[in-house]
């Protein structure tokens, strides 16, 4: 059996989803893009131009989340499938759009660079339970207008996972569009197969920004999937109970939910969010707030409810550095997204509020999605029944060291993690030179980028992204991108 | 308790409806209203800021209490001459070109019109000349700028070079913040000031106006 997490029972869930229809339908929705209003208008919304609002009837609504897809798959840049994101199956992917980085040498926070991407995208790809890479932060060192794309280009450029992403302006995306199609070889083959989900955010309450609405139009014209999310702060700007913030959720996603499928049916969505538990004191968004945490996994079961995949900003910590509060905001809420089912999370490797991230981080979160994935397939009987005979050859042979069923089942039943969990005894911990935890991920970090294997992406594709790269950047006045090594 | 220390304590619970009407038994009992402003509103509002700087209390009571403080004011300041209500100041605020996060922001206008500052909003994804036309037209003492996009902090720059070359450095202060946003930054662009929340926000713009 799969383990099952539930906050909500069906008459609550259904009693959310009708206050949010309700929602839609009366107040509606503040809509800043020309022609996102017009779509919606064209197809029944209530279009109030004085007013500036756009009121949706629920059976749009009704009919749009029919549409919407209740699964679709990724591909890597080879155009192998990786991720079926339906169900209740679970995938892991890095915080994005860090603003800085934790310098591995001095433990610090800094402004990031373009090695420091190429790093992070490296070790990205050498971790085989983070399942895509992530437009993790922003480099210093090139322009603001391509500050966006260009996370995009070193991703595809390093690593072969598919990527999820965003664009910060209307501009970006089209480049960002190319960038994929130079991988896939044409716009047609990127529909067929999807490389990268792009993150669109409602603003609350119940807002489409003029960025945000056009980035998704232009994703579903071309079929690629986007993430919708909704940021409710309990409190502030949402409800301050985990109930009414999920209403707002549920209205602001279902918004999303419309434009796309109006846009064009089918485009693949994932129900995603990064709402928070607005802390009152600080005046912060907690992404490792219990309530932050169990709103995610709700608003996930409403999303599954509704017939679609899920995702959330889980599974990271507003903590400053690599250290015990790290460690249990990330995994519980790793732990609590994977009983969920929640189909990609979002965090692993960040820290300070989806400020920060950090390598050595990446790699201990990488043990936390391994360990939550082998949670998330549950206990089965393999080989169990009838027991008696395992237990009569244990005490014929003195063990089960080597028999059959352990040979057979070992591997698979458990998960090892790797050295930066320390499970020696004492003196062995001792003799190996009693390491701290920030010792080990450091060493793993090293170890992985010295075993690094480029990407086998083909050489045309990379030197066309090369060229898109470069022909941009020229567009801002930068002539020649920032030196990488290994080019 | 003195109706003043009464006044004071109605306050920093948020009760605007006592204030109010303890701020005219107080007047009708001939006490000067400057007194009424220092010793009963501005007392409670200092009690206010210190405990929420201890998290004893949290954002909605300052609110709260904000909110009182101005329940009393508006029925002082018939009674206050020029020279007592020491206008805090006007500040032009808003997030710059190309950011649409306006959430904190908001915080610190709130805030700021709470401590008694004129507040002119100029919304989100403001062009530098915006915020520089608006603080020479209102006469504001202060610009206050927010970005939460590594990719819009370069358009604060812009603002303070414009006020420079406008020749508005001697009359209008700039004061920066949002997540991205340090005090280095604050300095590398010649920035007056900078803050990390709207509590601060507060402390350092009335410093700025105090000059
Ligand atoms: C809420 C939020 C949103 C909401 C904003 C809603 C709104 N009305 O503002 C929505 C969902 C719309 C949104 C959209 C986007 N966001 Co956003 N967002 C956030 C989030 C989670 C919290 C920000 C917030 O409101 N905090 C609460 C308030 C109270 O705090 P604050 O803003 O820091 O303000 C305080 C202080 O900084 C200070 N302060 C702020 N301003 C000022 C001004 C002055 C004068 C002073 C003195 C002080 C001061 O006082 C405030 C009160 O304490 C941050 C994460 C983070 N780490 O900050 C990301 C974050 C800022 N967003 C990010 C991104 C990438 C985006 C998008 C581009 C995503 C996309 N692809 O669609 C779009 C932006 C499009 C655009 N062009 O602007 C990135 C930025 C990355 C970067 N490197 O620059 C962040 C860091 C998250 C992440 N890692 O992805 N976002």
């Amino acid at each position: 059996m799969r383990p099952k997490l539930k906050f909500l029972d069906q008459a609550l869930i259904e009693r959310i989803v009708s206050e949010a229809l309700d929602l839609l339908a009366t107040l509606g929705l503040e809509v800043q893009n020309g022609n996102a209003a017009a779509l919606l208008g064209d197809h029944g919304a209530g279009v109030d131009i004085a007013k500036g609002r756009v009121t949706l009837p629920e059976s749009l609504v009704l009919d749009a989340v029919k549409k919407a897809p209740s699964g679709f798959e990724l591909f890597d840049v080879l155009g192998n499938r990786t991720h079926d994101l339906s169900g209740d199956n679970v995938h892991f992917t890095p915080g994005s759009s860090g603003i800085s980085v934790l310098d591995s040498e001095t433990g610090t926070m800094r402004t990031p660079v373009t090695g420091d991407f190429v790093r992070f995208t490296k070790l990205t790809s050498r971790l085989p339970h983070i399942d895509a890479a992530s437009t993790a932060f922003i480099c210093s060192d090139v322009p603001e207008q391509i500050q966006d794309s260009y996370r995009l280009f070193l991703c595809l450029l390093y690593g072969e996972k598919p990527v999820v992403t965003g664009a910060f302006t209307i501009e970006s995306y089209r480049l960002m569009r190319d960038l994929q199609i130079a991988v896939r070889g044409s716009a047609d083959a990127l529909a067929m197969k999807p490389l990268t989900i792009f993150s669109v955010c409602p603003t609350a309450p119940l807002k489409w920004s003029d960025v945000t609405a056009q980035n998704l139009l232009d994703c579903a014209a071309d079929s690629v999937p986007v993430e919708f999310i909704s940021m409710p702060l309990t409190g502030f700007m949402g409800p301050v109970t985990l109930v009414g913030s999920l209403v707002q959720h549920t209205a602001e996603t279902l918004s999303g939910v419309v434009l796309s499928q109006l846009a064009n049916p089918g485009t693949p969505v994932l129900y995603g969010g990064s709402p928070a538990a607005f802390d009152m004191r600080y005046e912060t968004t907690p992404m490792g707030a219990v309530e932050t945490q169990m709103i995610d996994c709700a608003y996930s079961e409403i999303g599954k409810h509704l017939g679609m995949p899920t995702q959330a900003y889980i599974g990271l910590s507003d903590s400053k550095a690599l250290d015990a509060q790290a460690g249990l905001e990330t995994s519980m809420g790793a732990t609590l997204a994977a009983l969920a089912g929640i189909n990609s999370i979002s965090g692993p490797g960040m820290l300070d509020f989806e400020s920060c991230i950090s390598c050595e981080k990446l790699v201990v979160d990488h043990e936390i999605c391994a360990m939550a994935k082998r949670m998330e397939q549950g206990i089965e009987p393999k080989d169990d029944f009838p027991a008696r005979p395992h237990f009569e050859e244990m005490l014929e042979e003195g063990h089960l060291l080597i028999s059959d069923h352990t040979r057979k089942h070992l591997r698979s039943e458990h998960y090892f993690p790797g050295p930066v969990i320390e499970r020696a005894n004492l003196s062995r911990w001792r003799e190996e030179g009693s390491t701290t935890l920030d010792e080990r991920a450091r060493t793993e970090v090293s170890r992985h980028l010295s075993e690094y294997e480029p990407s086998r992406l083909n050489e045309d594709a990379r030197r066309e992204l090369t060229r898109l790269m470069t022909t941009e950047a020229a567009r801002y006045g930068m002539d020649e991108l920032p030196a990488r090594d290994g080019d | 308790m003195s109706i003043l220390e009464t006044i004071a304590s109605h306050l920093e619970r948020g009760e605007h409806d006592e204030v109010r009407a303890l701020t005219e038994t107080a007047l009708a009992e001939s006490i000067d209203a400057a007194t009424v402003l220092d010793e009963g509103l501005i007392a409670g509002m200092q009690v206010v800021g210190e405990q929420f700087r201890k998290h004893e209390i949290f954002l909605p009571d300052v609110l709260m209490a904000a909110k009182a403080m101005n329940a009393g004011l508006e029925i002082l300041e018939p009674h206050l001459s020029a020279a007592d209500i020491k206008s805090q100041g006007k500040i032009v605020i808003g997030t710059v070109k190309g950011d649409l996060h306006d959430i904190g922001k908001n915080l610190v206008g709130i805030m700021l019109a709470g401590a008694g500052f004129d507040v002119i909003d100029l919304g989100k994804d403001v062009p530098p000349e915006r915020f520089v036309d608006a603080a020479a037209e209102s006469d504001a003492n202060v610009i206050g700028m927010s970005a939460l996009l590594t990719t819009t902090m370069p358009s604060m720059k812009t603002v303070v070079d414009l006020v420079k070359s406008r020749g508005l450095d001697g009359s209008v202060r700039t004061v920066i913040g949002g997540a991205p946003v340090t005090e280095e930054y604050a300095n590398e662009i010649g920035a007056d000031g900078y803050s990390f929340d709207a509590a601060n926000a507060v402390e350092c713009v009335k410093r700025l106006v105090e000059g």
